[in-house]
């Protein structure tokens, strides 16, 4: 080693937000020397939009990063103020926890668990340039200071800092959030090097006063009693829980939205970046939808000592004086005060399909891209991305084999896989939907699905792990007694059982498929299954729950695997395979899928495509071997 | 760089001395390839040209011909495609595929290679790739026209508007299950379940179609039974006009099964003679009589032959009458002072003499009927191959689970299924833009 060892890391993460913390954090885990390097350190772990983590599918995402030992799980168990699993009414494949956080309470448990970490070193500064080696390898970073530190891999999580342009009626701010400079010269270095960027917009709501707001008169909705915890962890939520409260557009809202159209920059053409579908700005949604009479508006405190609130639904870039007059026409706001307007801002991206499996991108080695410069949004998709890359990083610096999780693993990997294969068109958030998998890869299952395998890699801590086999050892053992308990229908029908008289005896679990079956019930049966611990049951009712429909998942991803085993070579030329369309060349091109599994999804790449792709890489297999 | 797509070519016609023969070029030197043996650089869209077709590289005369000429992507294969009329005869053929292939990027089809590029160009589904086949090789009236509706997309079109309607269902459900706080209408669920109800039925009733299509496509399977010496063989002789059955006055002559495949006015019919129904001490004959009750039970239709000089008939016989069986009375020319039978076990009979050809035209018009109504049924698009009729039966199981699965997860994951079935006959296996549906039809985002 050299002398220099204080500026020389294996890893530099650029950007504190919740890409970068995750990435840093999973970096130092495995073991590498990481620097942590934002503009701010008091805003490390900041959540620069709704104060809230989880959700459904994003909820999914939180459990895995958790089950894999990273940091956001434990931070929002420290910080929420509201803990609600949400679809209670359906299934367990589709229930996902959310939470809302006091912001500040989030930043300090952020920072906390982070300077807790050790090799992990955090500094603050804004990164000018990178450094390469003779090989166009990354080898460092140049600071705004002058400064240049070696490192063997770089991680970008500089989220909407790249152009960003905040519009507010025909107002436009450059700037990454509110307050903050962008970062142009990194912009700069990223247009050097060639990488095919997109423009997206996102906005946000205007905060309010909450001790302006009439709170009498509004719904409640409070938080589930007793509050679950994110992390496989946390025994118990130990943060004052609160209400949040739901108020509405009305139809004078609509008519002010529509009189002021021409002043909002999505419609006078000011904006040229595709917002998303799914959280459209107030005005967007009045446009589309206009028979609607109402829009629900989640009042949502930021804090448990911080008067902001942050009216959830009525994202928006009017100009500042039509905000405030929006305000005075929905019930409960009408006095309220605004203490900053709501705005839209653009920012760039990077076409995620510039990436491969662990997010390093393929002009530049040794330099990965983590979070909503890749064209995701939301915390949980950033965390998730931050930590497969911080992971990769530190594995790839090291010498060790990458880190890969595929669609039939995680929700991570649905993520990763959708990103890098199709781009996106829209800022990416993630959804249940997205996962064909979806009755496997469930919430409460992320630590069986996840754990062992960041044990393999060392990227799970002691505790975990205990904690984890401990777990593993109850289930294996309750699946095995309720698998063997077996028992005859009439004995069912003597106990009050509704289950058909076809004289079949039936086992404990085959019986949890049946919508009224549960453990407790089945205790009446076997009194031992009653002294049973209530988590370990439920795992073991859901199996069975979804036992038949498993059966045919589990046939789905053997075939699938089979395709995803089939690795494409990546120097394959897709140009040069005779019979293949030019479509299909070209989005082949651009995606460069890694296995013949993920050039069955790209769309426009059709079954005889696949075929003839196979065919090129069974013979090219043949010649080489 | 990019590299383009190959160019293709082939002759389009049988080989052998013929009028004319059409040799087909399609991808991006079709042009080009016109250019060469024409000397035509800028030629009308889909008119034909009068030509000399000359050797580019001697410039010597291949032949006198036609051209014509289709720009991408209004083509059979959706590239730039020529044809070439030339007069037939393999030296001609033979001459200018040889020009052809001495161009740059340019080399013979594969089977099947232009559809498959029509395939890939998003011109035809499978099942029109399918109907194009079956057309190619219709041999009756009534395979031409199911093959053309089917190559016109009409079998596409139906399942694809299933799958639409299954993809915005599922989507209704998702829409649930994403965004459960998001004030979606209260109807949803009523929906959801109306369209799975009355898609399950309407692909049950499809499926409960009596195999029409693959009758037409396969033949309607027609199966002569009868004790021995009735003169089944006879019969069929008589039915297809020609000694296809060896015809011997001793009993037991035709041990094996033998078929014929004929056009009945029509429709794709194959008869099969089989053995003489009898208990026999002949293991080769007993070999024939267990091939014949095989056939008697995958048969279409039935003749059970009788014969007429009997006063009594062979049980064994009588008991193969039912509704999916005609009874034949055969060698009523041998009768001359009885009433023959008008019925037999319900049914009634048909009375010929086989080897006179007397009343075969009744016989061959009683058959015609009863296979004209195994063929016809409502309805335009029928199922016309096995793989069709799985998947379809896939799809209505995967519907039935999902009327009872309860829980919104388990009702989605079985409509992705019945869904993905159907787009397995269509050859649509793109990402199913469920999300799109509900953006574009829910007000979604708080």
């Amino acid at each position: 080693m050299s002398g220099h060892a204080s500026t020389n890391f294996d890893v530099i993460v650029i950007g504190g937000g919740h890409a970068g913390c995750e990435a840093a954090a999973a970096a130092a885990r495995i073991g590498a020397r990481t620097l942590l390097l934002t503009h701010k350190i008091e805003t490390i772990g900041e959540m620069s939009c709704n104060p809230a983590i989880g959700g459904l599918a994003k909820g999914h995402l939180v459990r895995e990063i958790d089950a894999l030992d990273g940091v956001m799980g434990r931070v929002i168990d420290r910080a929420g103020i509201q803990f609600r699993m949400l679809n209670l009414s359906k299934g367990p494949a589709v229930r996902g926890p959310r939470a809302q956080a006091d912001r500040k309470l989030y930043r300090a448990a952020m920072q906390d668990i982070l300077s807790e970490q050790t090799g992990l070193t955090i500094r603050s500064g804004s990164v000018e340039d990178l450094t390469f080696d003779n090989f166009g390898h990354v080898d460092g970073v140049v600071t705004d200071a002058g400064e240049t530190i070696s490192c063997g891999r770089v991680i970008l999580t500089t989220g909407t800092f790249l152009r960003g342009l905040i519009h507010m009626g025909d107002e436009k701010i450059p700037a990454g959030r509110m307050g903050e400079a962008p970062s142009m010269g990194l912009s700069d270095t990223l247009n050097k090097a060639e990488f095919r960027l997109g423009r997206l917009k996102t906005g946000t709501p205007p905060r309010l006063d909450g001790r302006t707001i009439d709170w009498t008169g509004l719904d409640a909705q409070a938080g589930d009693s007793p509050p679950q915890p994110f992390s496989f962890l946390t025994d118990k939520i130990r943060t004052p829980q609160i209400d949040c409260h739901i108020t509405g557009t009305t139809m004078a809202s609509h008519d002010l939205i529509r009189a002021n159209l021409d002043r909002a920059p999505m419609y006078s053409g000011q904006i040229e970046g595709t917002g998303p579908r799914y959280c459209p700005s107030i005005e967007d949604k009045v446009v589309r939808f206009a028979d609607r009479a109402r829009h629900q508006i989640f009042l949502e405190p930021e804090g448990l000592d911080d008067h902001t609130v942050y009216p959830n639904g009525i994202s928006t870039s009017l100009p500042r004086d039509v905000q405030n007059a929006l305000l005075l026409t929905i019930p409960g706001l009408e006095k309220a005060r605004m203490i900053r307007p709501g705005y839209a801002i653009e920012y760039d991206f990077v076409d995620p399909r510039e990436l491969g499996q662990t997010l390093e991108t393929r002009r530049i080695p040794g330099l990965y891209f983590a979070g909503q410069i890749n064209g995701t949004t939301g915390y949980e998709e950033a965390a998730a991305q931050g930590l497969m890359a911080g992971l990769n990083a530190a594995l790839s610096c090291a010498g060790s084999p990458s880190f890969v999780l595929d669609r039939a693993d995680a929700y991570i990997g649905v993520l990763i896989d959708d990103l890098i294969n199709y781009g996106t068109a829209e800022p990416y958030r993630m959804f249940t939907s997205r996962a064909e998998y979806r009755l496997t890869l469930r919430a409460d299952n992320a630590d069986q699905r996840l754990t062992a395998l960041g044990e393999k890699i060392g990227c799970v801590g002691p505790e975990r792990s205990g904690a984890f086999q401990m777990k593993a050892a109850a289930l294996a053992s309750l699946r095995e007694t309720v698998k063997a308990l077996r028992i005859t229908p009439s004995a069912l029908a003597r106990r009050g059982f509704d289950i058909a008289q076809d004289g079949v005896a039936r086992s404990a679990m085959r019986l949890l498929a049946h919508a009224d079956i549960n453990m407790a019930r089945l205790a009446q049966i076997w009194p031992a299954l009653g002294a049973v611990d209530r988590e370990i049951a439920e795992q073991i009712e859901i199996e069975g729950r979804y036992a038949s429909y498993l059966v045919r998942q589990n046939a789905d991803i053997e075939a699938f695997r089979r395709d995803e085993d089939l690795l494409l070579p990546p120097d394959l030329d897709f140009d040069g395979i005779g019979g293949l369309s030019n479509e299909a060349k070209e989005k082949l091109s651009a995606a460069r899928p890694a296995t013949l599994g993920a050039a069955v999804r790209i769309s426009g790449v059709t079954p005889a495509a696949i075929t003839i792709l196979l065919r090129h890489v069974r013979r090219r297999d043949r010649s080489a071997a | 760089m990019v590299m383009v797509n190959d160019t293709i070519f082939a002759p389009a016609t049988a080989s052998g001395k013929a009028g004319i023969a059409v040799i087909r070029v399609s991808g991006p030197r079709a042009a080009d390839a016109l250019r060469h043996l024409t000397g035509m650089t800028n030629p009308a869209p889909r008119h034909a040209c009068r030509c000399r077709l000359v050797d580019p590289e001697d410039g010597s005369g291949l032949d006198d011909g036609l051209t014509l000429w289709f720009p991408a992507p209004a083509s059979f294969t959706g590239e730039d495609v020529v044809e070439f009329h030339l007069h037939g005869g393999r030296a001609t053929v033979r001459a200018v595929c040889g020009a052809l292939s001495r161009m740059a990027e340019t080399r013979l089809a594969e089977p099947g290679e232009f559809t498959r590029r029509a395939f890939d160009n998003g011109k035809l589904d499978l099942t029109e790739i399918e109907g194009l086949a079956d057309l190619i090789a219709a041999e009756t009236e009534a395979q031409r026209k199911q093959a053309l509706r089917q190559l016109g997309g009409a079998l596409g079109a139906m399942l694809e508007d299933w799958r639409q309607k299954l993809l915005r269902t599922l989507a209704l459900i998702e829409a649930e299950i994403d965004f459960p706080e998001e004030g979606l209408p209260a109807h949803l669920e009523t929906e959801i379940k109306h369209n799975i109800l009355g898609l399950r039925k309407k692909i049950g009733a499809y499926l409960d179609d009596k195999r029409r299509g693959e009758l037409v496509r396969d033949g309607v399977f027609i199966a002569i039974l009868g004790a021995p010496n009735v003169g089944k063989s006879s019969l069929l002789n008589a039915l297809v006009r020609r000694d296809v059955a060896i015809v011997t006055e001793t009993a037991g002559t035709t041990r094996d099964v033998l078929e014929v495949n004929f056009d009945l006015d029509g429709f794709a019919v194959t008869i099969a003679d089989t053995a003489g129904l009898r208990e026999t001490g002949d293991h080769i004959e007993r070999e024939g009589v267990r091939r014949a009750l095989k056939q008697a039970d995958e048969a279409d239709l039935r003749l059970v032959v009788f014969d007429a000089s009997q006063s009594e008939h062979d049980p064994g016989s009588l008991a193969l009458l039912d509704g999916n069986s005609m009874p034949v009375l055969n060698k009523i020319d041998t009768v001359k002072n009885r009433e023959l039978p008008t019925k037999m076990g319900g049914f009634p009979v048909i009375p010929v003499s086989a080897k006179q050809a007397s009343n075969m035209g009744a016989l061959v018009d009683a058959v015609t009927r009863r296979v004209a109504e195994l063929m016809e049924g409502r309805g335009s698009a029928p199922l016309t191959r096995t793989r069709h009729r799985e998947a379809l039966s896939e799809c209505h199981g995967a519907l039935r689970r999902a009327e009872t699965a309860g829980a919104a997860e388990l009702v989605a994951e079985d409509v992705r299924l019945a869904a993905r079935s159907l787009g397995r006959i269509t050859g649509r296996v793109d990402v199913e833009d469920v999300l799109d549906v509900i953006f574009r039809e829910f007000c979604i985002g708080k």
